[in-house]
């Protein structure tokens, strides 16, 4: 089998920050996290169940009552883990979906904070996924607040950020600091490339390590099984990776 | 165009608010364009609780002046341009809100009570810029502060089903948001794939996921009425034909001509 693609190496890194969840959400538009989510279901298979909800998925959503249960299910504390993306993202785990510049007539709209300002506050494992790792993205200070990272003593909070995966690193948050620690650097990347990609500052060893790759069983896993399940709500995005694939194949050699 | 849909877009007149379900939950996309033809302006929408397509073309369109809503897209075919654009030139009043926020509103509606509390918000900029709403401190508990949010009550619910009978009930299914918008709305548009001589309600298993006819305004029979959205249960989304509108509404004039082409039904190939 061809070496782990990159965002097959973010994939089962998310799989791994999902260890031991018993139900996870994904929200709209999340490819990466709902394949990490069904990766993770796949390795537990028959050691514990892995409950998996997608929205905008018919398959993948046991929910009943609408699109309020997922939030109503976090409310009550039976929703371990979810996903946010974020236009940008700030050192304070800040998370901006809005866009950039001057609310309300931003420069650049994004579509808007979904369900970010509660999951956040209710959710205890949140993960931030942003692929696209700048200093555009990763800000000192967000523009606007969709999701504070942090709150108040005395705000009622059973959840928040965790971590932060991009494409080039992982970063742990520790919010009594509050802030983000490195974690570990992605294949092909350092710890200089990550300095100059943050625009935020941040902890980290003097040797940052590497971040694990797959071994052959769990890509077997990812590119059989999971890539199947994901096809049928991110059509599109299971397609490109089918490609990315064979090129690999074709080549004979990874990218 | 079917005059029944002609029929019911005349119902909507200028300034009134509109509730419209999320992009999977069902999608009157047959309803759009009889929207447009008649051209009551000055909308304030409501997503239950993002939008998307059908949003991204009224305000392209120009008949809307505010947006309530948790997120605009056209998911993965990207940014919704149209609403972009609006958001950008301040042509639209942007009303943020997050998904569970406008769920409450509705549900307070529902209910006939003046507002829900939620959770989170506090501290976010979402709540910042909402006058509207509120925060109180719990009064059954002390030093727990706890958002509140107003009822929303929309003029007209538009949605799209799979069916309906002759007496009107609206089968929905599991997707529940679509009761809640309707017994929020003072008038509820249904169109449907197509309509039953049964009653929905004269079997359990359909009476559990029928909404019924109390609620409902109007019913119309358009086929593929969701497209190029889908609709669960029936066909799936046509991620091309996003693609292709995302593509051609990155300006007005590319918006245009598309429409000019969009009847709001699958053409067959």
């Amino acid at each position: 089998m061809s070496a782990a693609l990159p965002r097959e190496i973010l994939i089962c890194t998310i799989a791994r920050l999902l260890d031991g969840v018993r139900h996870v959400a994904v929200g709209a538009s999340s490819p990466m996290p709902a394949a990490g989510a069904m990766l993770r279901r796949a390795l537990d298979d028959g050691q514990r169940p892995v409950r998996l909800s997608i929205l905008g998925s018919v398959e993948h959503n046991f929910f009943t009552n609408g699109s309020a249960e997922l939030f109503d299910s976090a409310g009550q504390g039976r929703l371990d883990a979810f996903f946010l993306g974020g236009g940008q993202i700030d050192g304070q785990a800040n998370v901006n979906l809005v866009g950039v510049g001057d609310y309300p007539q931003v420069k650049v709209r994004w579509p808007g904070s979904f369900g970010s300002a509660y999951l956040y506050f209710t959710v205890p494992r949140v993960i931030l996924f942003r692929e696209e790792h700048s200093p555009r993205v990763l800000v000192d200070k967000v523009d606007f607040i969709s999701a504070p990272g942090t709150s108040a003593p005395g705000v009622y909070r059973t959840g928040g950020p965790v971590a932060l995966l991009t494409g080039k690193a992982l970063f742990r948050f520790d919010k009594a600091r509050p802030g983000f620690t490195l974690e570990s650097v992605h294949p092909g990347h350092d710890l200089d490339e990550i300095r100059a990609a943050t625009g935020f500052a941040f902890d980290h060893a003097e040797t940052p390590a590497a971040t694990p790759a797959p071994d052959t069983a769990t890509l077997s896993l990812l590119r059989g099984r999971v890539l199947d399940e994901l096809a049928e709500t991110y059509p599109a995005f299971a397609a490109e990776w089918r490609s990315d694939l064979a090129a690999l194949t074709r080549e004979g050699s990874p990218a | 165009m079917a005059q029944d849909l002609r029929d019911m877009a005349r119902r909507v007149t200028p300034g009134m608010s509109l509730a419209l379900p999320v992009d999977y939950a069902g999608v009157s996309m047959a309803m759009t364009r009889p929207l447009i033809e008649h051209g009551a302006g000055g909308l304030h929408l409501v997503c239950v609780p993002t939008g998307g397509l059908q949003v991204d073309m009224l305000i392209g369109a120009g008949l809307v002046a505010t947006v309530e809503t948790s997120a605009v897209s056209l998911g993965e075919a990207g940014g919704a341009p149209r609403f972009n654009d609006a958001v950008r030139q301040g042509d639209i009043r942007i009303l943020d809100a997050t998904c569970p926020a406008i769920h409450a509103g509705l549900m307070a509606a529902q209910k006939g009570v003046p507002f829900l509390p939620i959770r989170g918000l506090i501290g976010s900029d979402v709540l910042a810029n909402r006058p509207d709403w509120r925060v109180i401190d719990n009064p059954f508990a002390a030093s727990d502060p706890v958002a509140l949010i107003p009822a929303i009550r929309p003029d007209v619910a538009i949605f799209h089903a799979p069916m309906a009978d002759r007496e009107g009930n609206v089968w929905i299914g599991r997707r529940r948001e679509l009761a809640a918008m309707a017994y929020a709305a003072s008038e509820t548009l249904v169109t449907v794939e197509r309509i039953v001589d049964r009653s929905l309600l004269a079997d359990e298993m359909t009476a559990a996921g029928t909404l019924p006819a109390l609620y409902v305004s109007a019913v119309a029979q358009a086929p593929r009425g969701a497209w190029p959205y889908g609709l669960w249960g029936e066909y799936a989304s046509d991620t091309d034909e996003l693609m292709r509108y995302a593509a051609a509404a990155r300006t007005a004039k590319g918006f245009a001509e598309y429409m000019a082409g969009f009847v709001g039904q699958e053409v067959p190939a």
